[in-house]
């Protein structure tokens, strides 16, 4: 039991470290990735699958995606192409690779053992967190549904890129149609 | 037979010290709002333990939001970062600086 949470703890460290001293913007996004694997396996182990699942899907999987997206639009071209070849040599995988294989031993681990099960273990159901969620907390709810669609109209207007003439006259042509 | 809640709590914090640092130390603009969700993953990671602790649902309450307040966050980033990288074609944070006024 302790020794599952000790070495996820220190996945996370240094998972978290090689993040901040990386120099690739890439590489340290795959070292991010599986610091927020083995905090879930923490939250798996607290007591709480429910938010061990959700912090895979959402925050490893779809945010994460984003800050891809990002770094794939931002160097492209035949640098960026080279960049790509670069990044399939072991070198730029190793390292995330070797942490989340033990990531996924303890995994198995947790599951072919039945007192570790999701089952049978202690914790707080899902559930009891959703009656919550939507009795007393309602109001926070919808303020969070606000907040969502402030970012999603934000992003968009921000996210607009604008097309630069450098002509005087074609500039002010533009801005007529 | 859970882990004891000071551990947690203790990984909550070094994880924490090691965002913060990113912040501060880094001037890459993706790197920053990476350090960013670090910060806000230790945050939601103290919130777990502590309501496992108390045996509560409130703590994986707060990290739903903490979860729904990091992807708003991250979309309207992302999107300044590509406004800033097309204006000054950089991603350092310093070019910016003249932004004020």
């Amino acid at each position: 039991m302790n020794i599952l949470f000790y070495l996820a703890a220190g996945i996370a460290i240094i998972t978290t470290l090689r993040m901040i001293t990386g120099t690739n913007a890439v590489h340290s996004l795959l070292y991010l990735i599986v610091s927020l694997l083995s905090v879930s396996v923490i939250f798996f182990l607290s007591g709480a699958p429910f938010i061990a699942a959700l912090e895979v899907i959402i925050y490893a999987g779809a945010i994460m995606v984003l800050f891809v997206f990002v770094i794939m639009m931002l160097n492209t071209g035949r640098d960026g192409v080279r960049k790509e070849h670069e990044l399939l040599k072991a070198s730029t995988w190793v390292g995330p690779g070797i942490t989340s294989a033990i990531l996924f031993g303890e995994m198995l681990y947790m599951l072919l053992t039945p007192s570790f099960h999701p089952m049978n273990r202690p914790g707080i159901p899902p559930a009891a967190v959703g009656a919550l969620l939507f009795s007393r907390y309602i109001l926070i709810v919808e303020l969070a549904a606000f907040l969502l669609a402030a970012g999603i109209i934000g992003a968009y207007h921000l996210g607009r890129i604008e097309k630069r003439s450098h002509h005087r006259y074609l500039k002010k042509e533009e801005a007529a149609l | 037979m859970t882990i004891p809640m000071e551990y947690g709590l203790w990984l909550a914090a070094i994880l924490f010290c090691i965002g913060l640092a990113g912040v501060l130390v880094r001037r890459d603009v993706i790197f920053m709002l990476m350090s960013v969700e670090v910060m806000l993953n230790a945050a939601g990671l103290a919130f777990i333990v502590g309501g496992a602790a108390r045996g509560s649902a409130d703590g994986q309450v707060m990290f739903i939001f903490i979860l729904a307040m990091a992807a708003a966050e991250v979309s309207v980033g992302l999107a300044l970062i590509i406004q800033l990288y097309q204006t000054f074609k950089t991603l350092d944070a310093d070019s910016a600086g003249g932004l004020n006024g």
